[in-house]
């Protein structure tokens, strides 16, 4: 089996293809770093991204909070993801960096602010 | 009215205006920031996805992230931010200039200062600027508009949109509507090709299996109240083909179709505007044909990296201070867009110097060359891996690299081929 596919890892955007007999040998050519081996054998295996969006929050001055996963999620869970974050109700104060959801369904990766909102 | 003195006024508190007061500040002068909106940031804080800061802090981050690490920087720093203010007018008088800000706050203020620096940022084209035909119902935003109506104010636009232009505001948000609930029918692109990155190109449209019309515009708005759906109409050869339009239904339409360096104050106090950029005529210390007001980020000419008008702006706050230290510049020429090159900035270099350099091409290639000259003379050359007209070009050119000659111009000529 052979896909050609763009690299998203960097804004570069290197065009690669991945070959495989079965998952667990994939190799990835054209890649110029070894990002794009990851990113070549997980788009086959199981494609992830970075899931950001924004929260109610309850401030006296904005009404929404950016969040950000701290690493890529599989596609497939992204809009349980965003279902949950948009039924949530934060309160102040919420530095940049604090966790939101630890740990999104068991993927090791959490969810933080990336962006302060003190009053 | 309230009047206070600073040797530093930055107009903008956002990427550029807090990377040059800074630097101004770090060089030991009175700086003060005014901004419009009730917070620090500018348009990083409706940025809410990632890819910032790659260049600058080698990390990716979230806009707001990326301006709050600048903001912290103001915050311990000995900076006078005044929000909620917005600059008026400003007035020469000798060496000083009076700034009028006005500001629900406090009032009116008058800044007397010995420098200005315009760090205001652009705005966005709309559909007046492409000329879009069609009746007037509500439902037409620019995408920037949309993007802080979703990230900011938390309004959804519309539930079924269509996005004009596939540059990556329109491109990222595509992938924004969708996940916020919205179904984004399609991007229509008046360009043969892409003009966003191509990573953009497969997170936000192939993911969601969002058609892309290359060489497509709209033809038509209907509906009275709402928007109810948009003629497409395909293009060949640079003429559209009428007979083959087709109707999407929908209740919006996003204009991501470019932005333009927001120069209304610079232009009223008599600062001429370059054609190629839309942004100030500025020297190699950036500073604008009128003495002690520069000009740093968006508001210069449109950048595409937030980590290059931070770059940008820290040469520029160190040239402001060079400035207050009362440094003579070297001599100066003039520097001219050759073949394929739309613009470079600044307008002058100084062959003592070493001189930084931004410039946008017009066109797409593989393996280019960069090319300098001056008095038909070749003084630089770089190859370039790719380019676009989307991608910002940057370049220095070494001190020294230029043997002037008193009887001629020594303008230096940048061409691509």
């Amino acid at each position: 089996m052979k896909k050609d596919m763009i690299c998203i890892s960097c804004p570069l955007g290197c065009r690669i293809s991945a070959e495989w007999e079965n998952e667990n040998e994939i190799t990835v050519t054209g890649n110029k770093c070894p990002r794009g081996i990851v990113y070549g054998r997980e788009e086959i295996l199981s494609p992830k991204r970075v899931v950001t969006a924004t929260i109610n929050i309850n401030s006296s001055w904005i009404s929404r909070i950016p969040v950000m996963t701290t690493g890529t999620i599989p596609k497939g869970q992204i809009d349980s993801l965003l279902n949950k974050i948009y039924r949530m109700d934060l309160d102040i104060p919420i530095l940049r960096d604090d966790i939101i959801i630890k740990n999104i369904d068991n993927t090791g990766i959490d969810l933080i602010a990336t962006r302060s909102v003190k009053t | 009215m309230k009047e206070f003195k600073f040797d530093t006024l930055v107009i903008g508190g956002g990427s550029a205006g807090m990377a040059a007061a800074l630097e101004v500040s770090k060089r030991g002068f009175s700086v003060a920031v005014a901004e419009r909106e009730n917070s620090m940031g500018g348009i990083l804080n409706q940025c809410i996805h990632n890819g910032f800061g790659l260049h600058h802090f080698k990390e990716e981050l979230s806009g707001p992230a990326y301006a709050e690490k600048f903001i912290d920087m103001v915050e311990t720093s000995n900076i006078e931010v005044f929000i909620d203010m917005t600059v008026m007018d400003i007035e020469e008088a000798g060496d000083l200039k009076y700034v009028y800000g006005l500001s629900r706050i406090t009032g009116m203020i008058k800044f007397s200062v010995k420098t200005v620096v315009f760090a205001n940022g652009c705005r966005e084209r709309n559909r007046g600027s492409i000329g879009t035909p069609g009746t007037r119902p509500s439902g037409v935003f620019t995408a920037g508009l949309a993007q802080r109506l979703v990230n900011m104010e938390g309004y959804i636009p519309g539930k079924e949109c269509v996005i004009v232009g596939s540059g990556d505001i329109g491109l990222i948000m595509a992938r924004r509507m969708t996940w916020i609930g919205a179904e984004v029918k399609a991007v229509i692109e008046i360009q043969p090709y892409p003009a966003g990155l191509t990573r953009n190109i497969v997170q936000c449209l192939n993911d969601f299996d969002i058609p892309l019309y290359l060489s497509h515009v709209v033809g038509d708005i209907h509906g009275k109240d709402r928007v109810e759906s948009i003629d497409v109409i395909p293009m060949e050869n640079g003429i559209q083909q009428k007979d083959k339009s087709f109707n999407i239904k929908c209740d919006s339409l996003l204009l991501a179709v470019g932005l333009v360096p927001d120069n209304e104050l610079a232009q009223k106090i008599g600062i001429s505007i370059s054609p190629e950029t839309n942004g100030p005529i500025v020297d190699r210390q950036l500073m604008t044909a009128k003495n002690g007001i520069f000009a740093c980020g968006n508001v210069l000419h449109v950048h595409d990296l937030v980590d290059f008008v931070t770059e940008e702006s820290e040469r520029c706050g160190n040239y402001v201070a060079d400035y207050l230290d009362k440094k003579t510049p070297s001599d100066q020429f003039r520097t001219l867009p050759g073949k394929n090159v739309k613009y470079i900035v600044p307008n002058f270099y100084s062959p003592s110097e070493e001189n930084k350099f931004y410039l946008r091409t017009m066109i797409v290639k593989n393996r280019a060359e960069l090319i300098a000259s001056v008095n038909g003379k070749e003084i630089f050359n770089k190859v370039l891996k790719h380019i676009q007209p989307s991608e910002m070009i940057s370049f220095d050119i070494p001190k020294d690299s230029v043997h002037i000659s008193d009887c001629t111009e020594n303008t230096l000529e940048v061409r691509i081929v």
